[in-house]
């Protein structure tokens, strides 16, 4: 009886200690040091969110880069992937039929390597970047798509490459491209040429 | 694989071995009572903990009352997480308004994070309020690990002292392990995850407007706080459903390579506590070599496989299931990781791994989750494959086996039998039983031998208190909740107990002197003779499994049938 009195005690005080105060205090310090990270790292436009940086978003029209298929379609209630062991013919069926979308959206030569990551789906659902050469084989695409002139798909070659992230410190992880900024810069870039007209 | 990728791989190691001794010798410190560097910033805490709660922190008990009072302090907990799961609705922080969770859910979950498992067969985003997340979740985080390394100390008091039955005191080791060692380190490396991206607010879901006009709801809550404790403390539950490869859990490299090394960092360090305590530096780094080559092993099997073409995907590097910013490599290091130091937190989803590399994750967990292992309970449960190494060799040489001056009897060899079987029979029934009947089979997500794979894989998740998943599998139904929720309870008070006897048995010994005749524990000898005793034990039990799941699937991958 001592030996559960105790318990519940311990119990308690380390309910509080590290369930109320470790958490509030973390959030004190992070709210105060990375307000717009703590917060989900939200993209604000108009005054109204229109996504979070990290997050990806399902793009498939013509006009925007295309994200990494995703076994959720991109709605984060839950996150998760497909879970598709190797040898489960729903996977290879999956990745042909992507590869031929793929190269049939871009118009691409049959014999184009398709990068991996856009024929897998990812592990979060989620995932808010590609390689930069899956970019890269969008251009033509979307060059045509927005009514582009030569030069002016040479800016959008030159978007791809200022928006590529590099591994971290030169070290760390994959070199990536994050789609949802790339989309945003690519309206953006749209909109100053229709201004300029 | 590129050059960069071996960096990364060696630097991840490099830097595992040099924080070793640093941590190992800070937590050395703590658990003798020495003076050390955080006790003038927690060390008032310390007293308010006994003062408040009555407890005295001078008087040493024997390894009964020490284990009672560590199966009454996780019982309360247990009962508690069940309660507030199933009342939420009436409870506050649910912004999301979601549901009370079923009985059988909220007993699995209970059960998971008090036993350092965190198996989820729930989604956290969609199931969970920030309050259950927060104070039930986040505390079990912190004690079921502090749990283990109480364990952990008591065994090397009862291995360290003789002719006593004073094993120390239970509170006083859970107290100084979180306070000092866990709280310190969770604080600081929760505001880094910060500053990488990761979440931490109590704002409702934010709706927005995609590029594409459609609507999109970003979970939001207190994750960074959590996920700092679930990876220092080899507990592994995510915040959200996609654990670690989720963008708000995981952001970038950095942040992964961190929450990486957090997994194995205190399992690892605690070898050099352990040499500290016994009075040889050199016994401890042993016991971390042992743990190192078979993590290395592991790690390189995996990474040959995932980066082997196959018939079905030719040279295609198998992306399915990983995020682009880790990639292949950073996805294998953590899959290894992960499953060696019962963390179970994923990167990358282990169902879609390629069949030996998702095999080594469940050879790691099989072996007793022993290659550095779960934070205490790895190295207790490596202690307890010496005293059987020891036994063995003492056999071949006919001596008497004796470990650090003890010797080890009839009582430890039967104790340490009983812990190295409690979690494998578990293993071998249950998944036998789920692969013949209905309510098992009808929540597997790929069939055939990936398909036993999955139901393998689930109850050494359980059994080994490791918790990541081949998550196709739908474990969220009455049988698998019940069924892995009481593979989870043997498979760590099913080790506990009879490590707690072999402390209390060992502690009453008299420590003899060596001899010329005596058997040494800290040389390449003995790691051989144990990395050999440890895969014979584990390949003669598992092998005939393994065979017919992860070992013929690579054959049906290879022969594209």
């Amino acid at each position: 009886m001592k030996t559960l009195i105790t318990s519940l005690k311990i119990f308690l005080f380390f309910t509080v200690l590290t369930g109320v105060i470790y958490p509030l205090f973390v959030t004190g310090i992070a709210q105060l040091l990375f307000p717009n990270k703590a917060n989900g790292s939200l993209i604000i436009k108009d005054n109204k969110a229109i996504g979070s940086e990290l997050i990806g978003q399902q793009f498939d029209s013509s006009i925007y880069f295309t994200s990494r298929p995703s076994a959720i379609s991109y709605n984060p209630l839950p996150s998760g992937g497909s879970n598709y062991g190797l040898t489960n013919i729903k996977l290879k069926n999956l990745v042909v039929e992507r590869k031929h979308k793929f190269i049939t959206f871009n118009r691409l030569d049959s014999l184009t390597v398709v990068p991996s990551e856009m024929l897998f789906a990812s592990a979060s659902g989620l995932d808010p970047h590609t390689s930069p050469s899956a970019a890269l084989l969008q251009v033509d695409r979307i060059a045509k798509a927005r009514g582009f002139d030569s030069s002016q798909k040479q800016q959008l070659i030159d978007l791809i490459q200022s928006k590529t992230e590099e591994m971290q410190f030169g070290l760390l992880g994959e070199p990536r491209i994050n789609i949802l900024n790339l989309n945003i810069a690519l309206d953006k870039l749209d909109q100053n040429i229709t201004n300029n007209k | 694989m590129t050059v960069q990728d071996v960096i990364q791989v060696i630097l991840f190691f490099a830097l595992l071995i040099g924080l070793t001794p640093i941590l190992g010798n800070y937590m050395y410190k703590v658990f003798t009572g020495n003076k050390h560097i955080m006790l003038p910033l927690f060390g008032w805490l310390e007293k308010i903990t006994y003062k408040l709660t009555g407890v005295n922190s001078d008087e040493e008990t024997n390894w009964k009352s020490y284990t009672f009072g560590l199966l009454m302090f996780n019982l309360v907990g247990l009962v508690f997480v069940f309660l507030i799961q199933v009342i939420q609705v009436y409870l506050p922080l649910n912004p999301a308004h979601l549901p009370n969770v079923s009985w059988h859910s909220a007993f699995n979950t209970s059960v998971s994070f008090m036993t350092n498992t965190n198996w989820q067969g729930y989604a956290g985003e969609t199931t969970l309020s920030y309050f259950v997340q927060m104070v039930g979740l986040t505390v079990q985080n912190f004690v079921s690990a502090a749990t283990g390394i109480a364990v952990l100390i008591a065994l090397i008091k009862g291995i360290s002292r003789k002719t006593t039955d004073k094993l120390g005191n239970f509170w006083v080791d859970l107290t100084r392990s979180t306070l000092y060692v866990l709280l310190p380190l969770s604080i600081l490396f929760a505001i880094v995850l910060v500053g990488q991206g990761v979440i931490q607010n109590f704002k409702t879901y934010e709706t927005v407007q995609t590029l594409q006009g459609t609507q999109q709801v970003i979970p939001m809550g207190p994750a960074a706080s959590q996920i700092a404790i679930k990876q220092l403390g080899t507990n592994g539950g995510g915040f959200f459903n996609a654990n670690s490869s989720h963008p708000l859990e995981n952001p970038t490299p950095f942040s992964n390579f961190l929450e990486m090394l957090a997994i194995l960092l205190i399992p690892a360090a605690l070898t050099y506590t352990y040499g500290k305590m016994v009075g040889s530096i050199r016994q401890g780094w042993t016991i971390f070599t042992a743990m190192l080559i078979l993590l290395v092993i592991g790690l390189s099997i995996s990474l040959y496989a995932e980066y082997s073409s196959n018939p079905i995907f030719g040279h295609l590097p198998l992306m399915e299931g990983k995020e682009t910013r880790f990639g292949i490599t950073n996805s294998v290091l953590w899959s290894t990781s992960t499953s060696a130091a019962s963390n179970g937190s994923v990167n990358a989803m282990h169902d879609s791994l390629s069949p030996i590399a998702g095999m080594v994750a469940m050879v790691n967990i099989m072996l007793g989750e022993i290659i550095f292992g779960g934070v205490g309970a790895g190295l207790y449960g490596m202690l307890i494959f010496i005293i059987l190494t020891v036994f063995i060799a003492g056999l071949m040489v006919g001596r008497t086996p004796e470990y650090l001056g003890k010797k080890i009897e009839a009582f430890e060899v039967q104790m340490a039998l009983v812990a190295i079987l409690a979690p494998n029979i578990i293993i071998l029934l249950f998944s036998a039983w789920a692969s013949v009947c209905t309510s098992g089979l009808s929540s597997l997500n790929n069939s055939g031998s990936h398909g036993l794979s999955e139901i393998l894989y689930a109850y050494a998740s359980a059994a080994g208190n490791n918790g990541s998943a081949f998550a196709g599998l739908n474990a969220n139904t009455v049988f698998y909740n019940l069924t892995i929720g009481f593979g989870m309870l043997i498979g760590r008070f099913g080790v506990i107990i009879p490590v707690m006897a072999i402390a209390g048995s060992m502690a009453k010994k008299k420590i003899t002197p060596p001899s010329s005749g005596t058997f040494h524990t800290d040389n390449w000898l003995f790691i051989g003779l144990l990395i050999a005793i440890i895969l014979i034990v584990g390949g003669l039990t598992h092998f005939p499994a393994l065979s017919l799941g992860p070992i013929a699937e690579h054959l049906l991958l290879n022969l594209k049938i």
